[in-house]
């Protein structure tokens, strides 16, 4: 079972009195890396989750090529949130492993080695992530979520706390992912990183979401002014 | 159903002004004297306590399953409706207590179980009122543990208090006294169904309150 | 991956944590050690304990200590939002929920097999009259509380308030195997032992045991999704 697009119509959630999302509209294709940008507070996690299937909408539909949510859903889709679900405890090694088995993939050591050595965290694989630093274990958490080969990847704020080096190697892993023909979708404040890569922007703010059009200018100068 | 519910509401304040009258006229039970017609308000609360928790335990199921709004709407107010009536019994029970057998508490299985789930009901409220929200989803499932631990909160405790020898109090429930009492259970009943339409029609305002803060937003 | 291996993946998991960081072992241990000393002060008169104040502050110590690690389990899973990892993964949830409380009650079980022994010495309680009913007492009262801690732990960790509604709800709705763990242990170790209650309080918490587990099991998928 597969889907080769993301689409939300017309989603709204709610938590009690306030309107997280409000009416949101798109859609996602297959080869897309689409930027989510917007001030904090705006609803992009809440946005992320909503389409990891961890939240359901207050109102509206999501499709995932035509389907409606399931549960076979998430063995497709690849998370990475603010937190990095992470266990301190356990080393890079053991975490990696622990979710290949728990996605059921085969050929767990193979992958947990590959998955290291593109965080480039081969020598480190045997120390407990407590003693990582942010970028180490960005790099790992970003290979955690991208373990099953997921069509759809969800990251949110992905590059908080990479060093330049380390943005470069999540900006080429990107362009793989696109070339894989995954949907990607990447809310991020880091608009001169995300701007060669990404397809297109959009802007979400307070809750509703608005497209960044292509044009004249810099990311940033189009989302100042989509912003006004 | 909703041109029903003005009628109920004028024959049950006609019940609840008549009742009095049936209970003056009722007979004076032999040992207690006029201190056991407190029993006329004290077992009618603890029937429309039973009743609330049945209901509020099959709303939270039929909430956990589909979701309804008005699901949560009865289950909340037939929450409320568990600690008001359980209150009501808790009071009148000790009140009866202290001057028919001197003693405010017994420990007997039917008033300790109405205990434990009050308290259990009384969580519910405390849940949904301090856990933020989405808490409405959880407290259901409160709810529904609430329910299906009736037997068992009756069960421990009644076998706790079996081995105990029994006391000279009277711990049972006296034998029915009649009219008297099945006209105020009826009418208590009747006030429970009132309470309950009152209250989830309230909540149902509340909901289209919240609506109409968040179209505010728009 | 089949139900039993997800369980004993997550079980494993736990262990592993658990024993490289030890800090929920230790400190419940030290805590329901503590309830124990705090509440035979009040129980213990003049050298020789009120009847019956050994098994129920055996299991106060047990319900208490409990308590405070079922909030500690999942409030380590709520740090990194690992239970969002966990949720993420296309697995029966409710093989989640059968780990997790696995998980707990073997920490709940290690607990016993030291503070047990403890009230043993202290009030000159017969352990080994009949050890197997004891056993079963705590093994079936053990899995009823935390059959409801562990859901009602689960579903609270996004909650606001959470640790102190965290026992607010579970005291009341576990009073059945409170009472019936007190007496069922009580009976046992009273002067003359009273064998046949002691075995029908232990099939009141088996029957409560299978309730409350199928109806966790029932409810665990509705009340994780937001």
């Amino acid at each position: 079972m597969d889907f080769t697009s993301l689409s939300f119509t017309d989603v709204t959630r709610n938590f009690g009195r306030r309107r997280a999302l409000n009416r949101v509209s798109f859609r996602l294709e297959t080869g897309e890396i689409v930027g989510l940008l917007g001030p904090n507070g705006a609803g992009k996690s809440t946005l992320l989750s909503i389409a990891a299937t961890l939240l359901e909408p207050s109102s509206g539909s999501i499709a995932y090529g035509g389907q409606p949510r399931a549960d076979w859903l998430r063995g497709r889709i690849g998370l990475l949130g603010h937190d990095l679900y992470l266990y301190p405890e356990l080393s890079a090694a053991e975490n990696l492993a622990f979710f290949a088995r728990l996605h059921g993939l085969p050929d767990v050591e193979r992958r947990v080695s590959s998955a290291l050595e593109r965080a480039q965290l081969v020598d480190r694989r045997d120390d407990q992530v407590v003693g990582f630093s942010r970028g180490m274990r960005q790099r790992l958490a970003l290979e955690r979520a991208l373990l099953h080969d997921p069509r759809l990847v969800l990251l949110d704020e992905p590059f908080t706390g990479l060093d330049d080096g380390s943005s470069a190697m999540l900006v080429q892993r990107l362009q793989e992912l696109r070339s894989k023909q995954c949907l990607v979708l990447v809310a991020t404040h880091d608009l001169e990183v995300i701007e060669p890569i990404i397809t297109r922007a959009l802007l979400l703010r307070q809750g509703k979401l608005a497209p960044i059009p292509p044009g004249a200018g810099s990311l940033r100068e189009r989302y100042r002014r989509t912003s006004v | 159903m909703a041109k029903a519910f003005p009628v109920l509401t004028v024959i049950l304040a006609g019940m609840f002004i008549f009742a009095p009258m049936l209970i003056v006229g009722a007979p004076y039970e032999s040992t207690m004297g006029l201190v056991q017609k407190i029993f006329y308000f004290h077992f009618p609360s603890w029937m429309a306590m039973f009743l609330a928790v049945f209901v509020a335990g099959a709303a939270s199921v039929a909430f956990l399953v589909r979701r309804n709004p008005k699901a949560d709407a009865l289950a909340v107010a037939a929450a409320e409706l568990v600690v008001v009536f359980g209150a009501i019994g808790l009071i009148t029970g000790p009140l009866w207590g202290i001057k028919a057998w001197g003693v405010w508490w017994v420990w007997d299985p039917r008033g300790t179980s109405a205990f434990v789930l009050w308290m259990i009901f009384i969580a519910y409220l405390l849940l949904r009122r301090f856990g933020g929200p989405g808490s409405e989803r959880l407290a259901a499932a409160v709810a529904l543990f609430g329910m299906f631990n009736v037997p068992f909160v009756y069960w421990s405790v009644n076998l706790w208090r079996t081995l105990h020898p029994k006391t000279t109090v009277v711990s049972s429930l006296p034998v029915s006294m009649g009219t008297p009492l099945w006209f105020s259970t009826a009418a208590f009943l009747g006030l429970a169904v009132v309470l309950l339409k009152l209250r989830t029609r309230l909540e149902h305002q509340r909901a289209a309150l919240d609506q109409l803060f968040l179209a505010l937003e728009d | 991956m089949s139900f039993l291996a997800i369980v004993l993946l997550v079980v494993r998991k736990d262990l592993v944590v658990e024993f490289r960081n030890r800090e929920i072992v230790y400190t419940t241990l030290f805590f329901a050690v503590s309830t124990l000393l705090v509440f035979s002060f009040s129980f213990v008169h003049e050298g020789r304990a009120v009847e019956d104040a050994a098994a129920g502050i055996l299991w106060v110590a047990i319900a208490f200590s409990g308590t405070l690690a079922l909030g500690r389990a999942f409030e380590r899973e709520r740090q990194n939002e690992t239970l969002r990892g966990l949720l993420m993964a296309p697995v029966a949830r409710t093989a989640l929920y059968v780990g997790k409380l696995a998980g707990i009650l073997l920490l709940l079980l290690a607990v016993e097999a030291v503070v047990v022994p403890m009230v043993g010495l202290m009030f000159q309680a017969p352990l080994f009259r009949y050890p197997l009913t004891l056993i079963s007492l705590l093994v079936s009262g053990t899995i009823g509380f935390a059959a409801v801690g562990t859901l009602f732990a689960a579903m609270l960790v996004r909650t606001r308030s959470r640790d102190v509604l965290l026992p607010v709800l579970l005291y009341p709705i576990t009073v059945p195997v409170i009472i019936a763990g007190v007496r069922g242990t009580a009976a046992l170790f009273q002067v003359d032992a009273d064998l046949p209650m002691a075995r029908a309080w232990l099939s009141m918490l088996v029957f409560f045991d299978a309730v409350f587990v199928t109806l966790a099991l029932w409810t665990f998928e509705a009340v994780m999704t937001e």
